[in-house]
C-alpha cells in the first residue's frame, strides 16, 4: 500500500505543504536572518551582526519593562485561573442539582474573541472606576489587574471544564474505599483527588501560562499598553515596534527572535514534565 | 445528617447561582447600554436606561452603519466555514499521507508541523505579511490559503495521531477490491476521521472567527472581519462612538452564543481534546 500512496504525493500532501511553507516556513527562516540586518523592505536588508538584539534591551526601557509586564501578569493569572478553576470544579462534581446549566454558563466568555473582551471590561472597568474619578489609563496598575480580571473571567471556565473531566477520570471505588476506611473528606481531597488531577493541573498551568504570556488582541483592545506604554505586554510591544515607527523592523524581528525562544522554552519545560510523568505511570 | 446536608447543598447552589451572576453580568451590562444615548454610557454604566437616556435601536444603526457590520459579519462567515473546511479536508489527506507513507521525508515534515504549534504568531507576522504581498495573496482567497498553512501544525498533528490508531487492515482491504488511494482515502479513511474532523473543526473555528491580527495584516481594513471591525470603530473615530460601540459589541457576541449553544457538547468535548494534545 505504501508504494501505491507514495505516488499520490501531490494531491495529498502538496497543497497543504505549499500553504505551510509559504504562511510559516519561508516567513520563519527569514524571520530568522532578518533579525541580524538592517531592513525596511525585506529585500533592502544590510548584515549587521547582533546589533538589533543589543538595541532590543539597551535603546530604551519598553521591552525590558513589557517583559517585566508579561512576566508579573502571567504569574498572577496562572494562580488565580487555576485556584478557582479547580475549586469550581470540585464544586460542580458533587452532583448538586442543575451542575450542567452551571457549566455552561461559565465557559461562554472563552468564546468570545480577545478584543470584544476587551471593550466589555474597557466598559465595566472604566464605569467602577468613575466613582473614584480616574479611568483605566490613569494609573500602569489598573491596567495590570484589569487584564488579570479579564483573563479569569474568560479562562476559568475552560480550565473548569479540563478539571472537570481530570476529577471525573478518578475511580469512585477508591474514594468509597478511602472513605470505609474512615478517610475524612479534607484527606480524601489532599491524599486522592489532589494528586490524582495532577496531569490536569499540569496542563491547565501550561495553558494559561502560554494564553497568558503571549497575550495580545485583549491587551491591544483594553489599554493598548497606556498609560505611555507602561501597560504593554511584549507581543503588543514587539507589534510597536514593527509598525509603530519606520526604521525599527530588524530590531522588532529581533525582539519577536528572543520572544520565539521564551515559549520554545516553555513549550520543551512542559513536553519533558508530561513526558517524565507518563514514564513514572 | 440528611438535613444537614440538605441544607449545605442549598447554600451550595446559591453560591453557584451567585457566580453565574456574576459571569454573565458584564455580558448584560453591555446589552443594557447598548440601548442607552451615546453620552449616558460611559460615566454610569450600571444604571438602567431611563426615558431620558433610552435611545431605542439607533445606537445599532449607527453602529452598523459606521463598521459596515453587515458585510463584515458576511465576510466573518464565508472565511471562516470555507477555511474550515479547507483545513479538515486538505490536513487530514496531508496526515493520512505522512502517516502511511514511511519516510525521512514524512518523519521530518510531521515534526515540522508540530514545531509550528509552539511558534508565536509575532515571530513570523511580519515576514507573512510581506510574503503575503509580494504573492498577491493579500485578498480573501489569499487569506483562506494561508490559514490552511497556519492551520496546518495542530491539525496535522490531530489527524495523525488519531490515524495511528486506525487499523491498516481496513484500508488494505479496500486497495485490493481495486480502490486507488483517491477512493481509498474518501470512501474509507475519511468517514472514520469524523470524530477527530469534529475536533479539528471546532478548534479551528473558534481561532479563525476570534482572529484579528493575521486578517488585519494581511488584507487591512478593505476587507473587515468582525473583530476588525470591532477595533475599526475605535481607531477611527477620535472620540469613539460609545452607543455604536456597545451595539457592535452586542452583534459581534450573539453569533459565538448560538454557534456555542447548538453545539455545546461538541465545543466541550472538542477544547478538552485540543488541550490535552496541544
Amino acid at each position: 500500500m505504501q508504494k501505491a500512496l507514495k505516488k499520490y504525493f501531490a494531491f495529498f500532501a502538496l497543497p497543504t505543504l505549499l500553504a505551510f511553507l509559504i504562511s510559516f516556513v519561508i516567513p520563519f527562516l527569514m524571520g530568522i536572518y532578518l533579525s541580524f540586518t538592517k531592513f525596511k523592505t525585506v529585500t533592502d536588508a544590510k548584515w549587521i551582526g547582533f546589533d538589533n538584539y543589543i538595541q532590543a534591551f539597551t535603546a530604551n526601557k519598553e521591552f525590558i519593562n513589557s517583559l517585566w509586564f508579561t512576566f508579573r501578569f502571567t504569574v498572577v493569572s496562572v494562580i488565580f485561573i487555576n485556584l478557582f478553576a479547580f475549586l469550581l470544579a470540585l464544586l460542580l462534581t458533587k452532583s448538586l442539582r442543575g451542575t450542567n446549566v452551571f457549566r455552561t454558563i461559565f465557559f461562554i466568555p472563552n468564546l468570545i474573541g480577545g478584543i470584544v473582551l476587551g471593550y466589555i471590561w474597557q466598559l465595566i472597568i472604566n464605569g467602577v472606576l468613575y466613582f473614584f474619578d480616574v479611568t483605566i489609563t490613569t494609573d500602569p496598575n489598573y491596567g495590570f489587574w484589569g487584564l488579570v480580571v479579564l483573563m479569569n473571567w474568560q479562562l476559568i471556565g475552560y480550565m473548569m471544564v479540563i478539571y472537570i473531566a481530570g476529577i471525573q477520570n478518578i475511580s469512585g471505588d477508591l474514594m468509597d474505599a478511602a472513605a470505609v476506611d474512615g478517610a475524612s473528606k479534607g484527606q480524601i481531597l489532599r491524599h486522592i483527588t489532589i494528586p490524582l488531577v495532577m496531569p490536569s493541573v499540569t496542563i491547565c498551568t501550561f495553558l494559561t501560562l502560554t494564553n497568558s504570556f503571549k497575550l495580545f488582541d485583549q491587551n491591544l483592545a483594553l489599554t493598548a499598553g497606556a498609560p505611555s506604554r507602561q501597560t504593554e505586554m511584549l507581543a503588543l510591544n514587539i507589534y510597536n515596534t514593527f509598525y509603530g515607527r519606520v526604521g525599527y523592523e530588524g530590531v522588532g524581528q529581533a525582539k519577536a527572535v528572543v520572544f520565539f525562544i521564551m515559549v520554545a522554552a516553555i513549550a520543551f519545560i512542559q513536553l519533558y514534565l508530561t513526558r517524565k510523568r507518563e514514564v513514572e505511570n | 445528617m440528611q438535613a444537614k446536608s440538605k441544607i449545605r447543598n442549598t447554600f451550595l447552589i446559591a453560591l453557584l447561582v451567585l457566580l453565574s451572576v456574576l459571569f454573565l453580568a458584564p455580558a448584560f451590562i453591555v446589552l443594557m447600554n447598548s440601548f442607552k444615548n451615546r453620552f449616558s454610557i460611559a460615566d454610569e454604566p450600571f444604571v438602567f436606561p431611563t426615558t431620558d437616556t433610552f435611545a431605542g435601536i439607533n445606537n445599532y444603526i449607527n453602529g452598523i452603519t459606521k463598521t459596515g457590520f453587515l458585510s463584515a459579519a458576511g465576510y466573518s462567515v464565508f472565511i471562516t466555514i470555507t477555511s474550515v473546511a479547507v483545513i479538515v479536508l486538505f490536513t487530514a489527506m496531508t496526515a493520512w499521507y505522512i502517516t502511511r507513507v514511511k519516510s525521512k521525508f514524512t518523519s521530518g515534515l510531521y515534526y515540522a508541523f508540530v514545531f509550528s504549534m509552539i511558534v508565536p504568531f509575532q515571530m513570523v507576522m511580519f515576514t507573512m505579511s510581506k510574503m503575503a504581498n509580494l504573492l498577491g495573496l493579500d485578498n480573501i482567497f489569499g487569506l483562506i490559503f494561508i490559514y490552511l498553512g497556519f492551520g496546518a501544525g495542530l491539525s496535522v498533528f490531530m489527524f495523525a495521531g488519531f490515524v495511528k490508531s486506525i487499523p491498516l487492515e481496513i484500508e488494505e482491504a479496500s486497495m485490493i477490491d481495486s480502490c486507488n488511494p483517491i477512493q481509498t482515502f474518501f470512501l474509507v479513511v475519511f468517514p472514520m476521521l469524523k470524530p477527530i474532523a469534529i475536533t479539528v473543526a471546532i478548534l479551528n473555528t473558534m481561532w479563525i472567527w476570534n482572529d484579528y491580527l493575521l486578517p488585519y495584516l494581511v488584507i487591512g481594513t478593505k476587507y473587515r472581519t468582525i473583530p476588525i471591525a470591532v477595533q475599526y470603530l475605535r481607531g477611527g473615530y477620535g472620540s469613539k462612538d460609545m452607543g455604536a460601540m456597545m451595539a457592535v459589541l452586542v452583534l459581534a457576541m450573539i453569533p459565538v452564543i448560538i454557534f456555542y449553544l447548538s453545539c455545546q457538547k461538541h465545543i466541550i468535548k472538542g477544547v478538552t481534546a485540543g488541550a490535552v494534545k496541544g
